[in-house]
């Protein structure tokens, strides 16, 4: 009997797993005749190795993946992948794990993925973060170029994030702007939904390369669209009915939350698609706007957070709601695009390997 | 002879920690803790709206995540003078309460049990040997014999696979290892069924709160999460019964799985109870507020100075000037211009990196001080300053564990062995038994208020001209954490975080006295030098959290001094 429990159990559990695969490849837009080689690559035997490197960062990304189901965090590093080094979860310190860094990067050369959590401060020589006596830019300079592919998971490595905000007292920067050789992915959020990782990482062992992104390296399976687009709220916008303060009888009817500071019409995610934690929440759920999380500077451009976002267009003003809102959304984007699109120029050529130390 | 053992990076902690010992003849005899990261988020702050500060410091740590955004509401509602209701109070609570159990958690299976326990001794265990181990210590229905098989073959095949991940370069087979095989399988067992359950924990707390890490539920002024019975787009009855079920499964987790194994190995490694005491000062501030006056708490807090538990002193108040006035922090040993010891309202600070100093300078953490003195904070402060002041739900807990401690080890233990680095362990899991409790007394208390046709949730806050200033404090996972701020014409002039890990993990200070991360490794012995567990052992028990600790600078940052790195 107990055996025969035990046997339900991993029953179950396995059909846990292709649940997972089968959702993984929804969020991916992929057939479900894709599945199969989503299992197959998920629990293919020589598990692909990665080395996940932490530089200014809050460690939330990491965390965000110990609240992922599909697959869960404990089937990823187990089943699906060979975490090779990560120092939140390792069991080595000190120089020995520095010795699985080596071993991996040497052993596994141009073949392991890196994912990298955090920015790069750059002032100073690099000063601001320091690993087993090395800067995060050093490191980032030995182990990025070696690497197949580049995850920047979290808006810290995609962008600069939070440490890059207005003065930016340390110079940090995302990972592109640094280096150039493999290809990169930028998995934005802060931190991300787990899924939007979870995804690229079955899409890049399933296919062998990585998803379709937009001009920001965003993959378009989870950054395809505006929040406002998908959100449940937005019926509400394109009726007029708004919350025009916290605890009013409109907030607590679940109006749209334009008025008091939602970013949703500027911000490109998949939240209120893929909803966080699998209780079908995000942050709207519980009464607050969006902040801009995946878009770079948006803790400069997107505050202050309780004021209404400038350049959206208010039903009624005229010229038809469904399309005025469309042309907001627009516009804005047109504005991030330019400033990316500058961003991105300016990081071509300033290559991080071979720099000096004092150059900034 | 004396030989010096540099452990960098520290790994299973959240950011970027080094530390330093020299040890003779098998002991550690003198410590340094630095901190190797700075990122400056309180000069980002300065200038910005104070109702947006709560979104900046809470991305001061993704682990801590909620913590700072909790005080830094409060320490702009103190400067205000805002009240908020009593339904914004309950549902902060929830998230204090549902976050710490997370976090709990995954502090002693991911973070720390793998100092402890020998993954790869689990492939020797017998398995009925096991069922009947984990049978004697509580009822669980994971402690299976089919359970604990499945768990032996998973370790097998990842041994197998020659691909160790995570568990690569592991200190096993080390001496210091002497659980028995069986306690490792059920250890390990326990390890990935604690994955499971910390997401429960989230998973109750993003109902309420949008999403974690990282919630999004708080406002300057109360809660944004609007509660109507009536309505599907808000905290109705479904969704807070949904709360309450998973709060109740992680309760059963505390109960009967993570509170027994942290008995089990406090009695198995019984010798390590006289190592890694430290400083015995003792800080931690109330919470789980009960009253719109912050006057209330459902958590004591207070100090105790030199380990006299029962001479312990309390805050009274979320206003209490005897917390506000008494506390500072000192740069004399830390990578800032100067050497002064300021009060947080007047700090300034310089970035000023002079690589490391055995005698000067050597770490991005400054040394916060109460009173002039180091303190330890953390669940062990907590519970001994509950203990201390009688409190009666720590007092249960406490004398219940120690009392389960003392059979298993066939010896009587009293509280003073809480005074180690096993002792740090055992008071976060009765902290987390304890939080599972009031969990769902607030969530009884939230759902008693709706009941009574309450449903505010916020009261606006309103900046008026002229300067204010305020604090706000939190007793965090890792312990008491509180946010300064001044306000000048409706913006932020200074900020600055005095942090749970900036207390532990400092360095010493202009009277040369070591920090509790130093003072604790004191002593501890040392088996091979090569692998120096023991290190890792008494660092991992306060739970460190380095990007919390390392955060801060003024305005005078700009003018960084220019330092080569060679």
């Amino acid at each position: 009997m107990a055996e025969q429990l035990a046997g339900q159990k991993f029953k179950v559990s396995r059909r846990g797993f292709l649940k997972g695969c089968t959702l993984a490849a929804t969020a991916l837009g992929l057939s479900e005749s894709m599945v199969p080689r989503l299992v197959e690559a998920a629990a293919s035997p020589q598990r692909p190795p990665v080395v996940w490197l932490h530089f200014q960062e809050c460690t939330g990304c990491t965390e965000a993946l110990l609240r992922a189901s599909h697959p869960d965090i404990g089937r990823l590093i187990l089943d699906i992948i060979s975490l090779d080094y990560h120092e939140t979860v390792m069991a080595a310190a000190g120089h020995q794990a520095e010795k699985s860094l080596q071993d991996t990067i040497d052993r596994y050369n141009g073949k392991f993925i890196c994912v990298v959590e955090g920015a790069i401060p750059t002032r100073d020589g690099g000063i601001y973060c320091k690993i087993g006596g090395r800067t995060a830019m050093d490191i980032l300079a030995e182990v990025g170029p070696r690497a197949a592919a580049v995850i920047s998971i979290g808006t810290c490595s995609s962008f600069g994030g939070i440490q890059a905000a207005r003065p930016n007292p340390t110079g940090a920067v995302g990972v592109s702007e640094l280096l150039s050789g493999p290809p990169i992915i930028n998995i934005p959020g802060c931190p991300p939904n787990p899924i939007s990782f979870l995804g690229t990482v079955l899409h890049y062992f399933t296919f062998k390369r990585l998803p379709r992104t937009d001009q920001m390296g965003r993959p378009l399976f989870a950054y395809g669209r505006k929040i406002h687009d998908h959100c449940e709220r937005r019926a509400h916008f394109d009726e007029g009915r708004f919350v025009e303060q916290f605890g009013d009888d409109a907030h607590r009817r679940g109006y749209c939350l334009y008025k008091v500071g939602c970013r949703g019409p500027g911000t490109f995610s998949n939240c209120p698609a893929a909803r966080f934690n699998d209780v079908d929440v995000w942050p709207v759920s519980v009464g607050h706007g969006c902040i801009g999380c995946t878009e770079p500077d948006f803790w400069d451009t997107m505050g202050p957070f309780y004021e209404r976002l400038p350049g959206v267009s208010i039903p009624g003003s005229g010229g038809g709601i469904i399309s005025d809102a469309e042309t907001a959304g627009k516009t804005i984007l047109g504005v991030t695009a330019a400033a990316i699109g500058i961003h991105a120029a300016f990081g071509i050529g300033k290559k991080l390997v071979g720099r000096k130390k004092d150059e900034e | 002879m004396a030989q010096r053992i540099v452990v960098d990076p520290i790994t299973r902690i959240e950011g970027h920690l080094r530390i330093d010992v020299e040890a003779d003849n098998g002991r550690i005899t003198r410590a340094w803790s630095s901190g190797q990261m700075w990122r400056g988020i309180e000069v980002i702050l300065q200038g910005r709206d104070p109702r947006d500060a709560w979104l900046f410091t809470q991305r001061i740590c993704g682990v801590c995540t909620t913590v700072h955004a909790l005080a830094s509401v409060r320490a702009v509602e103190n400067a205000l003078g805002l009240e908020i209701p009593m339904n914004a109070h309950y549902i902060r609570n929830l998230v204090q309460a549902l976050h710490a159990l997370h976090d709990h958690i995954v502090h002693f299976y991911i973070l720390s049990a793998l100092d402890w326990v020998d993954v790869v001794s689990a492939l020797k265990a017998d398995i009925g040997k096991t069922v009947r181990l984990a049978d004697s210590l509580a009822e669980w229905p994971g402690n299976s014999f089919n359970r604990f098989r499945e768990v032996q073959a998973k370790v097998q095949a990842i041994v197998d696979s020659g691909q160790l991940g995570p568990f690569a370069n592991g200190y096993w087979g080390h001496p210091a290892m002497i659980l028995p095989p069986e306690a490792n399988l059920m250890a390990v067992s326990h390890y990935l069924e604690a994955l499971d359950y910390q997401r429960k924990a989230d998973q109750a707390l993003a109902i309420i709160s949008g999403k974690n890490p990282h919630i999004q539920n708080l406002s300057v002024g109360g809660v944004t999460a609007a509660i109507n019975p009536d309505n599907e787009a808000t905290l109705n009855t479904e969704r807070l019964y949904w709360v309450k079920q998973l709060a109740e499964e992680v309760r059963g987790f505390i109960h009967n799985v993570y509170l027994p194994d942290v008995i089990a190995i406090g009695a198995l490694y019984k010798d390590w109870l006289q190592y890694g005491a430290g400083v015995t000062n003792y800080l931690a501030v109330p919470d789980m507020i009960l009253d719109t006056r912050g006057t209330k708490f459902d958590l004591p807090g207070g100090i105790i100075m030199n380990g006299d538990v029962r001479g312990a002193r309390a805050f009274t108040s979320t206003d209490d000037p005897f917390f506000r006035d008494n506390v500072a922090e000192c740069i004399a040993r830390s990578w800032y211009s100067g050497d002064w010891t300021r009060h947080p309202y007047e700090e300034e600070t310089v970035p000023d990196y002079t690589d490391f100093q055995d005698n000067g300078k050597y770490s991005w953490i400054k040394a916060p001080r109460f009173q002039g003195e180091p303190m330890q904070v953390g669940p062990l402060a907590q519970v001994m300053v509950g203990y201390g002041l009688g409190h009666k739900l720590t007092t249960r807990y406490v004398d219940d564990a120690l009392s389960r401690v003392s059979t298993l080890a066939g010896a009587r233990v009293d509280a003073s062995v809480l005074h180690s680095t096993p002792g740090r362990h055992l008071a976060r899991a009765i902290r987390a038994a304890m939080l599972s409790d009031l969990a769902i007394k607030h969530w009884q208390l939230l759902m008693d208020n709706i009941d009574r046709g309450d449903l505010a949730i916020y009261n606006k806050p309103t900046f008026p001209a002229g300067e204010q200033q305020g604090f706000g404090f939190h007793e965090a996972p890792r312990g008491t954490l509180s946010h300064w701020i001044v306000i000048r014409d409706g913006k932020i002039r200074n900020y600055q975080c005095v942090v749970p890990s900036t207390w532990n993990a400092g360095p010493r200070d202009s009277a040369d006295k070591d920090g509790p991360y130093e003072a604790s490794l004191v002593d501890n012995p040392i088996a091979d030098p090569e692998r120096p567990l023991e290190v890792l052992r008494t660092v991992h028990s306060f739970d460190p959290c380095i990007a919390c600790a390392v955060h801060m600078l003024n305005p005078g940052g700009e003018e960084v001094s220019r330092v080569k790195v060679v």
